[in-house]
């Protein structure tokens, strides 16, 4: 493998008082990977996710992102490094349009200051009008043009979780990462997520983690899988290894697997 | 729900919106009575009088300061209760820079001004804008510690920095003349400049808004992790935020010292903002034409119920005045749009001139319906 590393995690633990709820995690993920991180509920997978986009500093251990040490690092610095996520509890802002919503995401990319604005001179109009435009575009993309103007609030269930999508894309990210994306999604809604997974990631040349609970997803798309168990990785590797692993099956996929198998 | 087709086009709007500003200076022109005098017109119908145009002036100023308190509790979501302290800031720091060496030489009679403030005499638009710049400078010290809290804690605390700012008004006597207070300002507030600036105010911060800087304020306002992770300074945008609101403040304050003439201590009590605060809260949190509609309606409101505090006769049975019978009516009011609009008058919707288009083709499609 002669892929570049987008992201290194070094021996990275995280305790909250007497809970250790990550404990000396590695993981290297290559450029234009699509990885996924799973684990029994409670294993910790939020948790690096938290540390990764710079809401937990590790107590032990760090993060190298682009080339850069970021542990300790703000979020939003961390998010103008490259790096953009969705929640498992999907976090819109409800009371804007989804073209608001997207283009909060733009703003992270701008250069004008808001005296600009104010005064209306022609670089910031110009500016806010590309913005508006690249952030209906992107709707389009994933499939929102539609919506554009309807509250977040308002959306369907499905569009919601595409919308939290289409506003990560928006801060032009090299490393995106999902936190179940296909939570309370049926069959043929899952398989359509898998697609637009990949095909997100050729279109934006991206490198995606996920977290996801639905094996056939995460199965049929990663190319790397990482299992955690009470903060501890009990195995990496691609799908086959991972659904062949005894400890997984024994720790966490059981009966799933075989029925994914199938 | 927003209509995604826009039936005006930009320059539509912008025409409209010039023409109305027009149509309101006209009126102004007519209501403080210069119109007659200065046609000649002798048709034209009386004037306001003083009092009225006074309750003009105080929605004008009024609307200012419930814009700059909407910007950081409506638009932000930072609940500050402090705005009665950058008023007071932006009050005295245009009255002592608008009045003459002499007259301040007479007031001070229990310390002597500082020679440097006794000296100073300013054009009134600068020293306007000067109360705004003192009034955010103290915003940015008392922003960065106090900003870092959410909720509650932060409105505890600006509380208690307006409080602090009026005892320290009432202490530093040699700058201030202390709880003495300021009188003989020259009444510079006059009908064209209250509603210019607040023409100008509306202007600058619906530009503002309207951008996506304040789609990224209203990002912090309704999630703070999320406009984290979007990359957004969530610090940078509450303090830009509340330095803003503190500069409007400071500019409304400024304008009401010079329009009541007097200004004391004992006026920014917390009673001020209480004032401010619901203005924004009746009007529509997070919507600038809701307090433009609510400095209007509570303004007036107040004035005019002063009606049931006169002795009233119903013919059978004659009710002596209550003094402060207004403020119970008027709670009763306040306590109804509550309960039955919690949102406000308008909620977070503003009033366009594309929304006005879009209501009056539906009405005259319904008529249409009808016939």
């Amino acid at each position: 493998m002669s892929r570049k590393n987008v992201i290194e995690v070094r021996n990275v633990t995280m305790r909250f008082g007497g809970v250790t709820a990550v404990s000396e995690l590695d993981m290297d993920i290559e450029q234009d990977s699509i990885v996924g991180l799973i684990g029994p509920n409670g294993a910790g997978k939020t948790t690096v996710f938290n540390v990764l986009t710079g809401f937990y500093r590790p107590t032990e251990g760090e993060v190298v992102f682009a080339g850069r040490r970021i542990t300790g690092m703000e979020p939003h610095k961390i998010c103008s490094l490259g790096m953009a996520r969705t929640f498992q509890n999907i976090r819109l802002f409800y009371n804007e349009t989804a073209l608001e919503n997207v283009m909060i995401g733009r703003h992270v990319r701008r250069s004008g200051h808001w005296w600009g604005a104010v005064l209306g001179l022609p670089g910031t109009m110009r500016e806010e009008k590309n913005i508006r435009k690249s952030a209906l575009e992107l709707l389009d993309r994933v499939g929102l043009a539609a919506h554009a103007h309807e509250a977040a609030s308002a959306l369907p269930y499905g569009a919601q979780r595409r919308l939290e999508i289409a506003r990560a894309l928006a801060t032009e990210p090299s490393f995106l990462l999902l936190d179940e994306p296909a939570a309370g999604m049926n069959p043929q809604e899952s398989l359509e997520l898998m697609n637009f997974i990949r095909q997100i990631r050729d279109e934006f040349h991206l490198t995606i983690l996920l977290i996801e609970h639905d094996m056939k997803v995460v199965m049929g798309v990663c190319e790397h899988i990482w299992v955690l168990e009470y903060g501890k990785l009990i195995a990496e590797g691609n799908a086959d290894a991972i659904r062949s692993n005894p400890r997984v099956i024994e720790a966490y996929l059981g009966e799933d697997v075989n029925h994914a198998a199938d | 729900m927003k209509s995604s087709t826009a039936p005006l086009s930009a320059s539509t709007s912008r025409a409209l919106t010039i023409a109305a500003a027009a149509l309101l200076f006209l009126f102004l022109w007519w209501a403080d009575g210069s119109m007659a005098e200065d046609l000649g017109l002798s048709f034209l119908p009386e004037p306001l009088n003083g009092y009225e145009v006074q309750i003009l002036n105080l929605v004008a100023v009024y609307g200012i300061l419930a814009i700059s308190l909407n910007i950081i509790y409506g638009f932000t979501g930072m609940f500050s209760l402090g705005h009665a302290g950058f008023m007071a800031i932006g009050a005295y720091v245009s009255a002592i820079c608008v009045l003459t060496p002499d007259q301040k030489e007479m007031m001070w009679i229990i310390d002597e001004i500082l020679p440097s403030l006794a000296a100073l005499h300013t054009p009134f638009w600068f020293s306007v804008i000067l109360g705004g710049i003192v009034a955010t400078l103290f915003a940015l010290v008392i922003g960065i510690p106090v900003l870092r809290l959410g909720g509650d804690y932060l409105g505890i605390a600006t509380l208690g920095f307006s409080e602090i700012i009026r005892v320290l008004i009432v202490n530093a006597t040699p700058i201030t003349n202390g709880s003495l207070g300021i009188k003989g300002i020259p009444s510079h507030t006059d009908l064209f400049t209250s509603f210019l600036w607040l023409i100008i105010v509306v202007f600058c911060t619906v530009r503002l808004l309207s951008s996506n800087f304040g789609n990224v304020l209203k990002a912090v306002r309704d999630d703070e992790i999320a406009a984290q992770v979007m990359g957004i300074n969530v610090f940078h945008a509450k303090l830009f935020s509340f330095c803003l609101g503190a500069f409007l403040a400071g500019v409304g304050g400024a304008l009401l010292g010079n329009l009541l003439t007097t200004i004391d201590p004992k006026m920014f009590t917390f009673l001020l903002t209480y004032n401010i605060l619901m203005i924004v809260v009746a009007g529509g949190l997070g919507s600038i034409t809701g307090s433009i509609i609510g400095s209007v309606i509570i303004t007036v409101l107040l004035e005019w119920l002063r009606v049931v505090e006169e002795p009233l006769n119903l013919g059978f049975i004659e009710i002596p005045g209550i003094p402060g019978m207004r403020m119970v009516v008027f709670s009763v009011c306040l306590l109804i749009i509550i309960l039955y609009r919690r949102e406000g008058i308008m909620g977070m919707r503003e009033i366009t001139w594309n929304g006005i288009a879009a209501f009056l083709s539906r009405l005259g499609r319904k008529k249409e319906n009808r016939a």
